[in-house]
């Protein structure tokens, strides 16, 4: 019966399509939405892996690292990724696994990518914890992350897009009980931005390090270059046998895993110093700073004149 | 039975691919218009009643096709004066910008080639475009288009505390050498956030004020070598490169002034070899 569809005329199947569509856009009722695939690194913890890709109605937003910690108690979430869509999709993956309340959001730092997600989570009436930066940089940036997700992903996704300002906010160290499971927060200096927080789960000592941390995907720095390699060595410290990256496979040991990140770094360092001893521009910079670190990243053309611009930037101040 | 109906479907066929091709001449002749509707209007602001002209090659502009950094979009602006032509100032405009205006260059040296770089934050797909007004009162112009960045580039403070606990901090770059009586490239630097005043504080309800650098006067012993209006499309840490010609002994002054009548002030030594 279901191949009889497919003997259907083309305008007959746009047709049907678009009564479909019709009905669809008549149940303003949201869909049961397919829960995202999560993989779980350690007992209890759950990632779902982002695509290398820059948002697009194809992938919804669905480009960087999301998933949840389950407690005895409650549940934690940590990203709710780059869509209502992606987030309510996380909603649904974790109501797979558990029935528990899900009483944490916690947002890494203020990424698109990482947060609109939230407005899927408010049914849940959860505290939404990030660092103590985090509002004051969104509100910065909140209508030209919502004016580019409208163009990449469309206004219909966009018009359920909600910015929702932290309620527990962390200004150096927090600890969240899950019951019989402790998560240890860590607000850290200017780095990949200026409000980075990561997640330690010290029963798997699993880190979730959020943008700290990318593997794969070429980084965006939005922060602080030289902040960013401070940070790092202070976070190889963190007592953690594996990682979650913000972007990259769901799970990592660390700190081994933070290599290919410092090397890239420190390139983008050494390169934009040496144009910059040599009074040269911006744009000879963009041309040679790190250049032969392209075959190592995805989507390295689109973020490394941009990393280079930031730092040179900012290292003209040293 | 078939022949003809294939034969309509043919014609109709080149006719659709006609009307297509037509549909995208005219998409990009009304792409094309926003863009100088949008700059009638800021003619009609800041130029009122005045007319404007193609600069050829009296004035030229470099930026970048895309912005790599929406924060910070590097931006060249060259004066040619030749036939007696003077520039006594280049203003910098930045279309689509919430105030376009970004910043007026005016040189004391307007009948000599003058080069200025700066950096200008970009909000969306835009023109960027200098006039430069001439000693008799000519307004020429000349105009490039800059692509946006990408989803997360915001022209916004990456540390915001750390712009604010350096405000008012210039540095001076000089080239290593530097010989008398010959042009050279300086670089100044004023450490500034640049308060655009368009951030919305959805947590308290309130605009955060504005608060930029507003002019910056470069002096060299004594005399004008360029003064600066500048607004909030400027960069956070405003960054100026600009002709000098120097003595054997001399002194840069910059005085700077912000929106909030805040006043800064350097100088610094330049030596220079003997040009002899």
């Amino acid at each position: 019966m279901a191949a009889a569809a497919t003997f259907l005329r083309p305008s007959a199947r746009a047709a049907l399509a678009g009564v479909w569509l019709f009905v669809w856009l008549s149940w303003a009722a949201p869909a049961p939405a397919d829960p995202l695939p999560v993989f779980e690194v350690a007992p209890g913890v759950f990632v779902h892996a982002g695509r290398h890709e820059e948002t697009d109605a194809t992938n919804a937003g669905d480009i960087a690292n999301c998933g949840f910690i389950i407690g005895d108690d409650a549940v934690a979430v940590i990203d709710s990724g780059g869509s209502p869509t992606i987030g309510h999709r996380l909603r649904e993956a974790i109501r797979v696994h558990t029935d528990r309340p899900i009483r944490y959001v916690v947002n890494t730092h203020m990424h698109p990518d990482h947060l609109l997600g939230n407005a899927a989570f408010l049914p849940d009436q959860p505290d939404f914890v990030a660092h103590g930066n985090f509002q004051a940089a969104l509100a910065a940036r909140g209508d030209h992350y919502r004016q580019a997700f409208d163009a990449a992903v469309g206004h219909a996704a966009a018009a359920e897009v909600r910015i929702i300002p932290p309620t527990l906010v962390v200004s150096d160290r927090l600890e969240l009980d899950l019951g019989g499971r402790v998560l240890d927060l860590v607000a850290w200096p200017v780095a990949h931005t200026d409000n980075d927080l990561t997640v330690l789960d010290r029963q798997t000592k699993t880190l979730w390090a959020g943008d700290l941390l990318f593997m794969e995907r070429a980084p965006a720095i939005d922060g602080s270059v030289l902040g960013w390699l401070r940070t790092l060595d202070a976070l190889a410290k963190e007592p953690a046998a594996r990682v979650v990256p913000g972007h990259g496979p769901p799970s990592a040991p660390w700190p081994d895993s933070a290599a290919d990140l410092r090397r890239y770094l420190g390139r983008v360092v050494e390169g934009v110093r040496k144009v910059q001893a040599a009074h040269g521009t911006i744009q000879q910079a963009v041309e040679t700073a790190a250049a032969d670190e392209a075959p190592r990243w995805r989507l390295f053309e689109s973020y490394n004149p941009r990393n280079v611009t930031a730092a040179f930037a900012e290292l003209e101040w040293e | 039975m078939t022949t003809p109906h294939r034969t309509i479907s043919t014609l109709s066929g080149s006719t659709l691919a006609g009307a297509a091709l037509l549909s995208l001449c005219s998409a990009s002749a009304l792409a094309a218009s926003p863009q100088e509707e949008r700059w009638d209007m800021l003619r009609d602001m800041y130029f009122s009643g005045r007319t404007v002209e193609d600069a050829g090659p009296l004035l030229s502009l470099e930026a970048p096709k895309r912005a790599n950094d929406a924060a910070v979009v590097p931006i060249r602006i060259v004066t040619a004066p030749e036939g007696g032509v003077q520039v006594t100032a280049v203003h910098l405009i930045v279309d689509e910008n919430p105030v376009p205006m970004a910043a007026t260059f005016r040189f004391a040296h307007g009948d000599s080639p003058q080069a200025v770089d700066t950096r200008v934050r970009v909000n969306a797909y835009t023109n960027v475009t200098a006039v430069a007004e001439t000693v008799d009162g000519r307004l020429l112009r000349t105009t490039q288009f800059v692509k946006a960045s990408g989803g997360c580039s915001a022209p916004a403070l990456k540390n915001a505390q750390l712009a604010v606990a350096r405000m008012g901090k210039m540095k001076l770059n000089l080239p290593d050498s530097i010989v008398a009586g010959k042009p050279l490239t300086a670089q100044l630097l004023i450490s500034h956030p640049n308060y655009t005043g368009m951030q919305y504080d959805q947590l308290n309800y309130y605009f955060i004020p504005a608060h930029y650098v507003k002019t910056v006067a470069i002096r060299y012993n004594g005399a004008p070598v360029l003064d600066v209006q500048s607004d909030i499309s400027l960069s956070e840490d405003p960054s100026i490169h600009f002709s000098l010609v120097p003595d054997e002994q001399g002194t840069l002054e910059v005085t700077a002034e912000d929106s909030n009548g805040r006043v800064f002030q350097e100088s610094w030594p330049i030596r220079a070899n003997s040009g002899s």
